[in-house]
């Protein structure tokens, strides 16, 4: 997108000289300077924060990414549209880690209401908040975080009816859902929209994570056929516990991340399991 | 029945509770399969969804000479 010149002078006078810890230079502009900008042109937030970036002037918001990420990549976080589904224990995680990442539109989607057996582990459950939708609790808490993520929230279940249209133009999907019928219904709509999916499960203290193009086997080289799959699985038994659904969670988030990026190695055809019982991590070839 | 051959035996999530004493070193006989080996745990053959040897996906029907580690898992579909 271009913006006027009006715009850019006008960031490029609001930005400052600082240095990292390693003292490495960089140019930058305050989260409050970017939101006065943007209060007075009309212009959202992340607009200024790519236009921004696209002159080289970090926001301050991001400058811990700066060693990972180039100004490019993180205007590139930004434009990107991410699908969480599932805002409970592994989505509320997603979802924090994501806005917090700046990828610029999180598009929500969850029916349900918090639980208080929610409380554990699920990062966006309050005891205030028990009973209210969980899909209204990530967009509060999203826009506590970061001004320039898009929040679209969609307060239903995923279905056959509706996936398509809601996953439609994401640049990724990531499977955050609790049953194992609902992430198959996830997989043919992501693979029929040509989206790419990453996906997770949890039981106890142990998760696995695998990211799925449109051509691959998928789920069913993990469940077996979606007719004979169970609804439900090992997490029946023995629930899941919040350090391991927050690990699991994260490392959607890296793989996303990398999915958008375009860079580093993805879990294709792949199975990463984590056992925290024993601190097992092994990546299983699934073909 | 001579069992001559060994495997490492590792099964996650609910499947924890058939682990054998011997997991690290068990006895098989050559040749045996997956299938037979699940029966022998006396692990129901629904609950072991996902097999994996070696670290490379398997089957019910793959066979084990011995030396290989081996993965089984129940569905896990928590989120």
């Amino acid at each position: 997108m271009k913006l006027d010149d009006g715009i850019k002078n006008r960031i490029r006078a609001l930005s400052n000289r600082k240095e990292l810890p390693d003292k490495t230079p960089y140019t930058c502009i305050s989260v409050n300077n970017i939101i006065s900008i943007s209060g007075n042109s009309g212009i959202s937030c992340r607009e200024i924060e790519i236009a921004s970036l696209e002159e080289e002037i970090i926001p301050e918001r991001y400058v811990r990414n700066m060693k990972s990420f180039s100004a490019t990549d993180q205007a590139t976080l930004l434009k990107s549209r991410i699908t969480i589904v599932g805002l409970g224990g592994l989505g509320g995680v997603v979802t924090e880690i994501l806005a917090r990442m700046g990828i610029g539109i999180l598009n929500l989607v969850d029916g349900d209401v918090f639980e208080e057996s929610n409380l554990n582990r699920q990062f966006l459950c309050r005891e205030n908040l028990i009973s209210t939708l969980k899909a209204d609790a990530a967009e509060k808490r999203i826009k506590e975080i970061n001004s320039s993520v898009t929040v679209w929230i969609h307060s239903e279940y995923l279905n056959e009816e509706n996936a398509e249209g809601i996953i439609g133009d994401s640049d990724a999907v990531i499977d955050c859902l609790d049953s194992l019928t609902g992430r198959f219904v996830l997989e043919r709509a992501s693979k029929k929209v040509g989206r790419r999916l990453v996906s997770a499960a949890v039981a106890g203290s142990y998760g696995h994570i695998t990211t799925i193009f449109p051509e691959d086997p998928g789920l069913k080289f993990i469940y077996g056929d979606p007719e004979n799959a169970p609804n439900k699985g090992a997490e029946t038994s023995l629930g899941a516990l919040s350090h391991c659904v927050s690990l699991t969670a994260a490392l959607e988030c890296s793989e996303a991340i990398k999915i958008l990026l375009k860079r580093g190695s993805l879990l294709r055809n792949k199975l990463l399991v984590v056992d925290l019982n024993d601190n097992s991590f092994e990546t299983m070839q699934l073909i | 029945m001579s069992k001559k051959a060994f495997i490492t035996l590792k099964l996650f999530a609910t499947l924890g509770k058939f682990t054998p004493d011997s997991a690290d070193n068990y006895p098989v006989e050559p040749g045996t399969s997956v299938r037979d080996l699940i029966a022998w745990l006396k692990i129901p053959e629904e609950k072991a969804k996902l097999i994996f040897i070696d670290g490379v996906k398997g089957e019910l029907d793959s066979t084990l000479n011995g030396g290989e580690r081996i993965g089984i898992f129940p569905p896990v579909g928590g989120g």
